[in-house]
């Protein structure tokens, strides 16, 4: 089949057409103009808040659970073999929640390829205390430089500065909400009270605000030794150790892997916010559908009109069919000129989408709850776009099927004795 | 003697809308090369009819056909196209046109579908046809910036660009004045005689059937003479 021919003759169809052929191309141009910009702006939200989440969680995290011995008497028990067991009587052995050869462990850990880098913590509940109350509370002991590499920590620290907790000891930076019930500012000390009973000052050097009132109301930063110290414990003591990976999709693999390794408890981002995950999930699929239904809608328009060009066109089918060209070659050109509208309204859908997302993007958009954000979040994520080029490619070659069929089966003869 | 272009055995068709009616009936004929042959006969009388099925457009019919020496029966839509593109020049009543293309385009189409030349070798021929047919001033004009004898002779053009073994017109001379049916019929039988080509004519004009080789002479669905 000559193709040339059968696309040079698609185009002068569509030129002798020319204004119905646009509006049928515009229906497709605006259905994957709203189809790109919808899904940008969907999960550029949708990032934005995940983001909240899992830029500030460990893609793994290495910890120690509380939990009952796995070796249970009766499973050791020959006896009992194959029977189900119900007892368990030994009760969490005191292991605490230091995670044992930690400084070896985060030596290996650095070593691995997949690991951008490593930051290990102390985590303490505590209380503050204020006045004659007691707020329940949790102290994070950091390593500032590796904790702000992987976590950027400075982000939401809205006074002073996170390297402030390295210059001097017993300094603590606090989450806003607990300092506006603490009624404390930078330079301020405040007092904590350990839940082995311990009593610690110490001065506040900043005030952070991650967006989350239930973290910000119980949060706060020291530096790992200033924890260490006020739990009593020695430079050693760790109680999490944080990975973050080059791949987040790789955490549930590696977990795994390092749980086997280092006989440890590991949980990965995905599995710690998997509540997240299904709230994106469902924006996802609402923006895809919604989109996916303009672009229905233009398919139709797209096959309103080629039937309609198609009984203008009967006379130029009629002459082609007598002419030579068969039944197929027909249906071809058809198909061309439908995909050729799809094409080209396509290629200006993705532009104007592509504008669209941008106009959005620059539209200021500014919560106290959002220190970092400025602008309205889009995601410019190039799979949309393939989606929406492809997507826009098959609706209107299913569309274009159709009238192409009938096209192809049109008889010469009669159009011919009609006349 | 010279080779039979086309050939007809028993060929039979029936209308069944309203009712069964027999339009053609034991239709046994052949042209040769370089014959000009006319067919004639009452309106309604089937003329047409036959034609479409001698073009191969009409494959609903009895009896076999023959173009070239080979059967045509049962031949699939894609090869009936193709001998149609090929060995067949057909010209309407009415100028049947693509109004997309210029008129010399309109004459390059079928070789260009036909691919047997390349593109400047199916523009320099076609040229050559409207130069013959007198129409090389108006080849980049649009189809319906013609005349109704123009757009005949374009129709012609069109018809010869793939040196058909026969070309079949359905009266296309029925909406010309004399002067300009007279010179289509000049330029027909141009063709007979300088390029030994088989030609089919139906007509209403009885001058034009006299002055043919042979004429075959149609009433209800039989040739009678
Ligand atoms: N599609 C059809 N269905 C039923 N009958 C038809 C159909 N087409 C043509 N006929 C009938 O077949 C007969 C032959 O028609 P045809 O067009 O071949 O006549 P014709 O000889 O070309 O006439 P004219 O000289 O007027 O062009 C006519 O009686 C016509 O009514
Ligand atoms: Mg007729």
């Amino acid at each position: 089949m000559n193709f040339t021919l059968i696309i040079n003759i698609a185009v002068n169809l569509i030129r002798a057409r020319l204004k119905q052929s646009i509006i049928a191309a515009v229906g497709v141009t605006f259905g994957i103009a709203m189809f790109i910009t919808l899904l940008g702006f969907m999960n550029g939200l949708n990032n934005l808040l995940d983001g909240l989440m899992l830029n500030r969680t460990p893609h793994v995290r290495l910890y120690n659970e509380v939990k009952p011995s796995a070796d249970q008497p009766v499973l050791i028990s020959k006896d009992y073999k194959n029977n189900t067991n119900f007892i368990e009587s030994v009760k969490p052995k005191d292991r605490g929640r230091e995670i044992y050869n930690s400084k070896a462990i985060i030596n290996i850990l650095k070593q691995d390829k997949r690991v951008i880098d490593v930051a290990p913590k102390v985590t303490a509940p505590v209380f503050f205390n204020t006045g004659s109350i007691e707020i329940t509370g949790v102290v994070n002991g950091i390593d500032v430089p590796a904790e702000e590499h992987l976590f950027k920590v400075s982000d939401y620290i809205i006074e002073g500065n996170v390297f402030d907790l390295n210059n001097e000891n017993n300094t603590i930076i606090i989450g806003k909400g607990l300092a506006e019930k603490m009624l404390v500012k930078i330079g301020d000390v405040i007092k904590i009270t350990t839940i082995k009973g311990g009593l610690v000052s110490l001065k506040v050097v900043g005030i952070m605000q991650i967006g989350i009132a239930e973290i910000d109301n119980t949060m706060s930063y020291t530096s790992l030794r200033t924890a260490q110290m006020l739990l009593g414990e020695s430079a050693s003591y760790i109680t999490d150790i944080q990975v973050k990976l080059t791949d987040v999709l790789m955490a549930p693999e590696v977990a795994k892997e390092y749980q086997a390794k280092f006989k440890i408890d590991v949980i990965d981002a995905q599995t710690a916010n998997s509540q997240f995950e299904t709230g994106s999930k469902v924006r996802s699929i609402i923006s895809y559908a919604v989109g996916i239904t303009l672009l229905i809608v233009a398919g139709f328009g797209i096959y309103n009109i080629l039937n309609m060009m198609i009984y203008e066109k009967m006379d130029s089918i009629a002459i082609l069919k007598a002419t030579g060209f068969s039944g197929n070659d027909v249906k071809w050109v058809f198909i061309s000129l439908s995909l050729i509208i799809g094409i080209v309204g396509g290629l200006f859908g993705l532009l104007f989408g592509f504008g669209l997302s941008h106009i959005i993007d620059i539209i200021p958009f500014e919560t106290a709850s959002l220190p970092t954000i400025k602008t309205y979040p889009i995601d410019y994520k190039i799979t949309y776009y393939v989606i929406g080029l492809t997507f826009a490619v098959c609706t209107t070659a299913i569309a274009g099927l159709f009238p192409a069929l009938k096209a192809s089966k049109i008889d010469p003869v009669e159009i011919i004795r009609g006349k | 003697m010279s080779k039979k272009v086309l050939e007809t055995i028993n060929i039979n068709k029936y209308f069944y809308d309203p009712v069964k009616f027999r339009v053609l009936s034991d239709i046994t004929m052949s042209i040769n090369e370089g014959e000009f042959v006319s067919v004639v006969g009452k309106s309604g009388c089937g003329k047409s009819t036959l034609l479409y099925i001698l073009s191969t457009m009409d494959t609903d019919y009895e009896g076999e056909l023959f173009i070239n020496g080979k059967s045509l029966t049962k031949k699939t839509d894609k090869d009936l196209a193709v001998i149609r593109n090929e060995h067949i020049g057909f010209v309407f009543q009415f100028h049947y046109l693509l109004s997309e293309y210029n008129v010399l385009r309109n004459v390059m189409l079928p070789g260009i579908k036909l691919a047997k030349y390349s593109m400047p070798e199916i523009e320099h021929r076609a040229m050559e046809h409207l130069r013959t047919l007198d129409m090389a001033e108006q080849a980049l004009k649009s189809p319906n910036q013609l005349s109704g004898g123009q757009k005949q002779r374009v129709a012609i053009a069109r018809a010869l660009i793939n040196d058909p073994i026969i070309i079949m017109g359905d009266e296309p001379t029925g909406n010309l004045d004399k002067k300009n049916s007279d010179m289509v019929f000049e330029i027909f039988n141009n063709l007979v005689k300088e390029r030994n080509q088989a030609l089919l004519i139906v007509t209403h004009d009885p001058d034009f059937a006299a002055r043919t080789h042979r004429t075959i002479e149609m009433a209800d669905g039989r040739i009678i003479s």
